[in-house]
């Protein structure tokens, strides 16, 4: 599996920085165990082992754990076609990592992505500003203690925002139910 | 207020003479050419584009003439998603449209949020402009535009002309 030889190569490169290669459902996932060097990963994976196509930023909110995010990096090397995901922790009250913009000039808006939704700050970013919510929006909705329903918020002039009445939702539809009855989309929370 | 009266027009009695209000006239020519504004935002703008092309033609209500500049339009048909962020921007360009206006609410997400009882959209257009039409549907029909727009005719048909007008001046002139 040429994926995983790419793994390897970035675990002898990066010795113990480097998790040893975790394999689900046929992707090769590394884990960097410090987030200050996660650029430079980045640029051995790009200009040594020819991942040049950023595929996506993503971050994931383990809330209530420690470290409290996980940025997961997908890479692809489009001359030989393999993926491969790069993690790295960043606890709450860092929230900060080195951006790679430097390295794939891409990960300019995925970044602004994260920070809009998560609050992660990505240091030597070019433009950190906002970019799905407006400039000013004090909250961070994509986190975990972050309401469904959304917080009142005020800006005169460009933007406001109010509570949505969910009415005891969320309202989830449940697919393969026996009818539509039980299909169609119902206050369903977690738990009942 | 309201207006009973009806523009009618009977060929064998009247001959090339129509006799009839000022304001039921006035009114006839507004209900048919109303020139829409359309504020697509989401996939009901789709059905607003089917409503205007050949097979549901709009223009048989004499509404073919989607205006994208707010000034030149009567009625903004608000097709979709208003999320906060665009809000403001709704707002605005309803702001900048000239007196008569009209506002159509197309679809769940215009007239109530829809199914996004979320952080980011704006739960109802009427919460930041008047809203004289709502239309069901996510999206709906191009015939439950039409539907629409034949109601607000008919809205528009009540609506006094002059009466308005005379107020209007009525004001200036203090």
């Amino acid at each position: 599996m040429p994926a995983l030889e790419f793994a390897q190569k970035i675990k002898a490169r990066f010795g113990d920085l480097i998790s040893e290669p975790a394999e689900f459902r046929g992707g090769i996932t590394l884990k960097v165990g410090d987030a200050e060097r996660i650029a430079e990963v980045c640029r051995y994976a790009k200009n040594d082992l020819d991942f040049n196509y950023l595929v996506d930023i993503s971050s994931v909110d383990n809330y209530g754990e420690d470290p409290r995010w996980t940025v997961v990096y997908h890479l692809r090397g489009l001359t030989h076609g393999n993926e491969l995901r790069l993690e790295a922790g960043v606890s709450e009250e860092k929230s900060e990592l080195p951006t790679v913009t430097t390295v794939w000039k891409t990960a300019d808006w995925h970044e602004r992505e994260i920070y809009d939704m998560m609050g992660i700050r990505f240091c030597g970013h070019p433009d950190l500003r906002r970019i799905l919510m407006w400039e000013g929006y004090p909250y961070f909705p994509l986190r975990k203690d972050f309401p469904l329903a959304g917080k009142p918020s005020d800006l005169p002039g460009i933007a406001f925002s109010k509570p949505a009445p969910l009415e005891g939702g969320p309202f989830v539809t449940v697919a393969g139910g026996e009818d539509a009855i039980h299909r169609e989309p119902r206050v369903r929370n977690p738990g009942d | 207020m309201r207006t009973e009266t009806e523009i009618g027009y009977n060929s064998k009695i009247e001959g090339d003479v129509i006799v009839t209000r000022v304001d039921a006239a006035l009114n006839w020519f507004r209900k048919n050419s109303v020139w829409p504004m359309p504020m697509g935002l989401a996939c009901c703008a789709i059905e607003l584009m089917a409503a205007g092309a050949s097979r549901f033609d709009i223009s048989r209500f004499g509404s073919e003439v989607m205006r994208f500049s707010p000034r030149q339009s009567d009625c903004m048909i608000v097709a979709g998603t208003v999320t906060y962020k665009m809000a403001g921007a709704v707002k605005r360009i309803y702001d900048q449209m000239p007196e008569p206006k009209w506002v159509i609410a197309m679809g769940a997400c215009a007239s109530t949020g829809g199914m996004y009882r979320s952080y980011a959209v704006l739960q109802g257009v009427d919460n930041i402009i008047p809203v004289d039409i709502y239309v069901s549907g996510c999206p709906p029909r191009p015939e439950a535009v039409l539907d629409a727009l034949m109601k607000l005719q008919a809205k528009i048909s009540t609506q006094p002309v002059l009466e308005n007008l005379t107020a209007v001046t009525a004001l200036r002139r203090h």
